[in-house]
């Protein structure tokens, strides 16, 4: 799985340009998929034909990046952030655009309270430029951070683990699922990161009677960390609840009740922060048991992104089990 | 000109039936059918000239919106002298309401929100943030009893602001967000019929929530959808070479992505290359800044692709914006020659 990480994490995708990053996956699952078709937003559908209840997987390829506001005299850029960036990840940082331009982000020297955590308003993208004329970029292009993926032991680190973890769990288990009593579709959903909107538009269109997300979690393991029981290398988090949802507690069970049978280490989660795609298929049409499984990401939207392999291989196992029971 | 009856007309969030019935007039003639929805939503189709049904599919149904409502406040209270105490219905800057004349209620009574005389300040006075709760409106009635009787509780509060034409190609108003966007799709329901099934929302409670949007497209179902409006233009003098957010006179701005929505990228191509193809100016709206109609429309039922094209105004959301009346003629021509372009390719996934 590893170099399929390596290839997923690598890729330019940042929320409403998954072009490239759906190319990928989709070469992927060709092979392994009944049927396959892009949704109106541009979620890519695997569908796994069964005769049994419709039970949607999801996992979000979009990853969060920066877009471009404002080109200046001198060819620096100004940008404003797509999903959850922070402005100490950003400084020193280098990003790409998607045709492969390469840009440095700095901060101003000159800045008022220059003792605090700056403003975006005060970093800029400098690509090499010295006119608006000779500049590579203009309004309304969005780039990625850069940053290799990295393997040491059994703890990977890359940019957009969140949530290209959860894409390639979604691979594997396609690709390890041999029957299913359900009728299967993993959808790889855009635009998780600003607002969830991906899954929400894709879920309507599949109506399901059971729907999973697949994403990364925050962990309570760094040192002064938000309280919270999650850990890195302790299994893949089976959720609770988050800010966005309370996780059906039937899907909850039926989770846990798989890894108990199956012997696979899990943990409970409980968030206090954010959500994942499962809030939004959960209030779709007349409302759908969701769940989510999520996998312990140390450094979660910076550059360096860190899970455990582990924890990576039990979720997989755990969708299998869950996937292959009645 | 329908700009200006249009943005004379008054039509807080919730309240817009004098503008429905400047809409209702003005779409009639021009449509196959026009309904108003449970919301208020104007909803107006004209049928497509293209074949109904093919192998490739049935005839593309296009969705284009401008939303009614317009900012302004709300009657939430009286002092015993006869003041009226309101409050905000959509974003207002407080510090925009002084020494402004409005209309209120459905008798559109007049009053006038003002401050203290400069005479009588105490030191630092005018430096203190004004909250809206610091204002009340004078509608020159002596007691409760008579201000409830003129102004009833929750009746509208509007700007006054008649349309006018400041310099040669330039026009000042009130409400150009977005009335300016209902005069430009009044604009393309006049023309020629296009291939496709056109379906106009002019809707409800945009400043509020994109409240009638939502409805409305989950009511049309469209495959794709324009929103049209009146955008934040900024170009006036700055300290730092900064984003002007868009600028008057540079044409129709685009969005690319703001806190509603990100733009369907095929929408965009479409939208720039058939300007670059005629030289119709363009201009892309500083990503990251407010929200439109689109943010519901894109996330109705299984998706739809949409886009973001507005008329560059300066100063919207206060009493008085400008806009340009090129600006304006520019941003029918362009959605016009766009959408006469778009086919069931446009919206093809690339492979």
């Amino acid at each position: 799985m590893r170099e399929l990480i390596r290839k997923l994490t690598e890729t330019y995708g940042p929320s409403g340009a998954e072009e490239q990053i759906r190319d990928i996956i989709r070469a992927e699952v060709e092979p392994l998929a009944d049927e396959l078709r892009v949704d109106p937003l541009g979620s890519l559908v695997a569908h796994k034909q069964g005769d049994g209840k419709r039970v949607m997987l999801a996992a979000h390829m979009d990853e969060i990046g920066v877009m471009v506001t404002y080109v200046d005299e001198k060819g620096f850029a100004r940008f404003t952030n797509v999903g959850g960036v922070r402005t100490l990840s950003c400084v020193g940082g280098r990003v790409a655009f998607a045709d492969g331009t390469l840009g440095v982000i700095n901060v101003e020297q000159k800045r008022d309270n220059a003792d605090k955590v700056p403003q975006m308003s005060q970093l800029y993208i400098d690509v090499g430029a010295t006119s608006r004329a000779d500049c590579p970029v203009q309004v309304g292009d969005t780039a990625v951070f850069v940053r290799p993926f990295a393997a040491q032991g059994k703890r990977l680190i890359a940019k957009a683990m969140d949530d290209r973890i959860g894409c390639a769990i979604l691979i594997e288990t396609l690709r390890r699922l041999k029957r299913t009593p359900y009728d299967a579709y993993f959808v790889f959903t855009v635009q998780e990161e600003v607002g969830l909107r991906g899954a929400r538009t894709s879920a309507y269109g599949i109506d399901p009677d059971m729907a999973i997300a697949v994403d990364i979690t925050a962990t309570g393991d760094t040192p002064e960390s938000m309280h919270m029981a999650v850990e890195m290398g302790k299994g893949p988090a089976i959720k609770v609840q988050d800010r966005g949802m309370i996780a059906h507690v039937e899907v909850r069970e039926l989770l846990t009740r798989r890894a108990k049978e199956a012997k696979i280490p899990y943990q409970l989660e409980v968030l206090e922060l954010g959500s994942t795609d499962a809030a939004a298929m959960q209030l779709v049409r007349a409302g759908v048991p969701a769940g989510c499984i999520s996998i312990p990401c140390r450094h979660f939207h910076s550059p360096s992104e860190m899970v455990d392999e582990g924890d990576v291989e039990n979720c997989v196992r755990l969708l299998l089990e869950v996937l292959q029971k009645a | 000109m329908i700009l200006k009856e249009l943005s004379d007309a008054i039509g807080i969030s919730g309240d817009e039936g004098a503008v429905r019935a400047v809409v209702l007039d003005a779409v009639r003639p021009h449509v196959d059918d026009v309904r108003v929805d449970t919301m208020g939503n104007v909803l107006a189709f004209k049928r497509g000239t293209g074949r109904r049904s093919t192998s490739r599919g049935n005839r593309l149904r296009v969705m284009l919106a401008a939303h009614m409502d317009e900012i302004g406040l709300m009657v939430v209270g009286y002092d015993n002298d006869g003041f009226l105490k309101v409050r905000a219905v959509g974003g207002i800057d407080p510090r925009l309401l002084p020494g402004t004349l409005f209309l209120v209620g459905p008798e559109r009574v007049p009053g006038v929100i003002g401050l203290k005389p400069v005479h009588l300040l105490d030191d630092g006075e005018d430096e203190k943030v004004l909250q809206i709760e610091d204002l009340v409106v004078d509608i020159g009635t002596k007691s409760k009893d008579e201000a409830k009787n003129l102004a009833p509780l929750g009746a509208c509060v509007a700007f006054a602001t008649q349309f006018r034409r400041v310099g040669p190609t330039t026009v000042s108003g009130k409400a150009f967000d977005d009335r300016a966007g209902c005069a430009a799709l009044v604009e393309l329901l006049r023309g020629e019929r296009f291939h496709f099934d056109m379906h106009a929302a002019f809707t409800v409670q945009e400043e509020v929530g994109l409240r009638g949007a939502e409805v409305a497209a989950y009511a049309i179902e469209p495959d794709c959808a324009f929103a049209l409006e009146g955008t934040v233009a900024d170009d006036v003098p700055k300290e730092k070479d900064v984003s002007p957010t868009t600028q008057l006179g540079k044409g129709p701005a685009i969005t690319v992505m703001d806190h509603s929505v990100i733009s369907d990228r095929r929408l965009l191509r479409l939208l720039t290359s058939t300007a670059e193809e005629l030289s119709i100016p363009y201009q892309f709206k500083q990503p990251g800044v407010g929200g439109t109609d689109a943010g519901a429309i894109h996330r109705s039922r299984a998706g739809v692709p949409s886009v973001t094209v507005a008329v560059p105004c300066r100063y919207i959301h206060s009493p008085v914006a400008l806009l340009s009346l090129n600006d304006f003629d520019n941003t029918v021509r362009l959605m016009r020659e766009s959408l006469s372009r778009i086919t069931r390719r446009t919206l093809k996934v690339s492979e």
